[in-house]
């Protein structure tokens, strides 16, 4: 599977690097090259300096011949922006963006875009320790946190 | 100043752009709110502003909530950011029912991303000074007169000469790009509503309407 992945973050790096153990074929993107550090020297993988919102950028990293799109920055808007991107500009088929706020998160997955809320996620896996329940389905966690003008 | 048709229009960003913006409609009668992120910004316009501009991230499902973005007429976000102007406008839009979301583009680029994701209006001023430059520089034989729809669609003309290639070319026998129509051929002063059998003689100036992306088709064809 071809797969690019904005951000080389904690995240990115981590995903990057196990997705290329596995014999995937993976670009990633950031906007400074001292991030690229993260990765461990197994990465074999494509390693593309350049804003993620930017589409010289985008087609610099062939997104346009991706399987995936991951956007994993630390700005919830810019992962929203370039997965819209890569999905609307490049029709990469799967894109998945990390979001922080719970809100933002589940207003565009009703939009159809697949979205990770790691704070819905993290917390409710951390209450399910404290509280020695066994671990639910991610899709139990998407909705911890949540709140909006449809919420009684 | 007394407006027949108030709108409530929220103003997301407090740079220059949305200062002038928001003091611009509240002189006009509309009800406006200006959402600021940063805390020194809402204080140095608070005391022109008063209880008008607002502390809070315009992405924020309960500021949005706080400021009554389910009633707005306009939310025009004009952040220094694309990404935050593409996620309040379509938060506005999808949760808030905002009938009508105008976004700033910074990178021009973005205006068609912007549109095909569901963003009513954009507004590019690289994209709107580029246009007007455009207007001022002669570009060999065809000149454009005017841009309409932010540039879309120009009105330009053309002079025949002594040395053009179309010179006693009949109008049904130009090969013109697609898209255009000639509107008017001015001849020794005089504007004529030309016909498909008008030939082109020395001195004439063809003006025509015509998607811009084509215009340089035309000025092959006016050479």
């Amino acid at each position: 599977m071809r797969i690019v992945i904005l951000g080389c973050g904690r995240v990115g790096a981590t995903v990057a690097t196990t997705m290329c153990r596995d014999g995937h074929y993976v670009t990633i993107i950031d906007k400074s090259p001292d991030s690229f550090r993260r990765l461990t020297a197994d990465f074999t993988g494509r390693q593309v300096l350049g804003n993620g919102i930017d589409e010289e950028t985008m087609q610099e990293a062939e997104v346009d011949k991706a399987d995936a799109f991951l956007a994993v920055t630390n700005g919830d808007n810019r992962n929203i922006m370039s997965v819209q991107m890569a999905k609307v500009r490049f029709n990469v088929p799967r894109v998945v963006a990390r979001i922080y706020d719970p809100n933002r998160a589940f207003a565009y997955s009703e939009l159809g875009i697949e979205t990770i809320c790691t704070t819905c996620v993290g917390a409710g896996l951390m209450r399910d320790l404290i509280l020695g329940r066994p671990f639910g389905d991610i899709h139990e966690y998407t909705h911890l946190g949540q709140e909006g003008p449809e919420n009684e | 100043m007394n407006n027949k048709n108030p709108m409530y229009v929220i103003v997301v960003g407090a740079g220059k752009v949305g200062y002038h913006l928001a003091k611009t409609l509240i002189n006009e009668g509309h009800e406006v709110l200006l959402l600021e992120k940063d805390r020194n910004t809402v204080d140095t316009f608070s005391d022109s502003l008063g209880e008008l501009i607002v502390h809070g991230d315009g992405c924020e499902i309960r500021t949005m909530s706080e400021v009554g973005m389910g009633r707005a007429n306009v939310v025009v976000a004009v952040t220094g950011d694309d990404e935050d102007n593409l996620v309040v406008c379509q938060m506005a839009k999808r949760k808030f029912g905002v009938p009508r979301t105008i976004a700033r583009v910074n990178d021009p680029k973005n205006e068609e991303l912007f549109k095909a994701l569901g963003i009513d209006q954009t507004v590019s001023s690289t994209r709107i000074i580029f246009n007007l430059l455009e207007q001022q520089i002669e570009t060999g034989q065809v000149i454009p007169l005017a841009a309409l729809k932010r540039g879309d669609i120009e009105v330009v003309e053309a002079s025949i000469t002594a040395s053009s290639s179309v010179l006693g070319y009949k109008i049904a026998q130009l090969d013109l790009p697609q898209k255009t129509l000639i509107i008017s051929v001015i001849r020794d002063e005089y504007a004529i509503i030309p016909h498909s059998d008008t030939k082109l003689r020395e001195g004439d100036s063809v003006i025509a309407i015509i998607k811009s992306e084509h215009e340089k088709e035309l000025r092959a064809v006016f050479e």
